[in-house]
């Protein structure tokens, strides 16, 4: 199988562009993982990978994905967190893939925190 | 962490915390001489010739929020486990290097498992800075310097789900292709 050219990536960029002019009212909205030493032994990597999974499938437009090191709060690695717009930052402790799943359909998509996985800070 | 893309995202990571613009991770794998080398350089801020020997100790790290740091010495540990060895070159102002060897055949060598999930998780997590991945098997080899595709997308978010996917793709499929090549 041939790798990737350039074409598809222009591609790419032109769908990426025709979808943001359509939804360019929608507020923007902050994923962090921690990806710190402790974050990444406990998984945290996997985690990343079910957000994008997530972001590509269900075509999840205006959101930006990055990452933070250790925040102190090892024993609750992997952590997520979720910012909405103005709204306070939402973070979340023991994210596996999974809840990762449920955090980016419920929390980011439907605006619903994810309440049993809240870290309260 | 039981992979060594692991602990190579790990030391990526320490190199953006040190403000490095330029980051260079490669892999290469030779089956004649039995080596593995992973290698990551940064333009960082670098370290001084004691903090360098600290980074290696298991109870030093520079954090404050948390008092050991684990990421180098038990990679140290493990690759010395290997008949292999982990060097750390520093300077203050002009970058770190971090280079480790393994005997690849090694029955204790750490697989080198998911690369490619580190290679896009980096390259979206910190669009600021300027990647350059290699991954080498023998004489075959994937390349990717995102230098070109940042400029083709002229400010596009790398997480739209159109541009995620094609850098999922492209990362697979040239990863791929050196495994099945030398196989």
């Amino acid at each position: 199988m041939p790798i990737k050219s350039l074409d598809d990536l222009k591609r790419a960029r032109e769908e990426a562009l025709a979808k943001r002019n359509l939804k360019s009212a929608a507020g923007k909205i902050q994923v962090i993982v921690g990806m710190g030493t402790c974050g990444i032994a406990a998984g945290a990597r996997d985690t990343m990978k079910a957000i994008l999974e997530t972001i590509e499938k269900d075509n999840l437009q205006d959101i930006s994905v990055t990452q933070t090191g250790c925040i102190g709060l090892c024993e609750r690695e992997p952590i997520v967190q979720v910012i909405v717009g103005e709204q306070p930052k939402v973070t979340y402790g023991k994210v596996t893939p999974e809840v990762a799943r449920q955090i980016m359909h419920e929390h980011v998509v439907n605006g619903k925190v994810v309440d049993n996985h809240v870290i309260p800070l | 962490m039981r992979e060594l893309s692991l602990h190579l995202l790990d030391i990526a990571e320490n190199s953006v915390a040190a403000g490095a613009q330029n980051i260079l991770i490669s892999v290469e794998e030779n089956t004649q001489t039995d080596l593995m080398r992973l290698v990551v350089k940064d333009d960082g801020q670098g370290m001084n010739a004691e903090t360098v020997k600290q980074v290696l100790d298991p109870f030093f790290t520079s954090r404050t929020t948390r008092k050991v740091g684990l990421g180098l010495p038990l990679l140290k540990e493990a690759a010395e486990a290997c008949d292999g060895s982990l060097k750390l070159t520093s300077k203050p102002g002009e970058g770190t290097v971090v280079e480790v060897e393994f005997k690849r055949s090694h029955i204790d060598r750490m697989p080198l498992g998911d690369l490619g999930s580190t290679f896009l998780n980096l390259l979206i997590a910190y669009p600021h800075v300027h990647w350059q991945f290699l991954y080498q098997l023998d004489n075959y080899r994937f390349v990717l310097d995102d230098e070109e595709i940042k400029r083709e997308l002229e400010g596009i978010s790398l997480t739209e789900p159109a541009i995620l996917s094609y850098l999922r793709g492209y990362i697979e499929t040239g990863l791929a292709e050196v495994t099945s090549n030398s196989a």
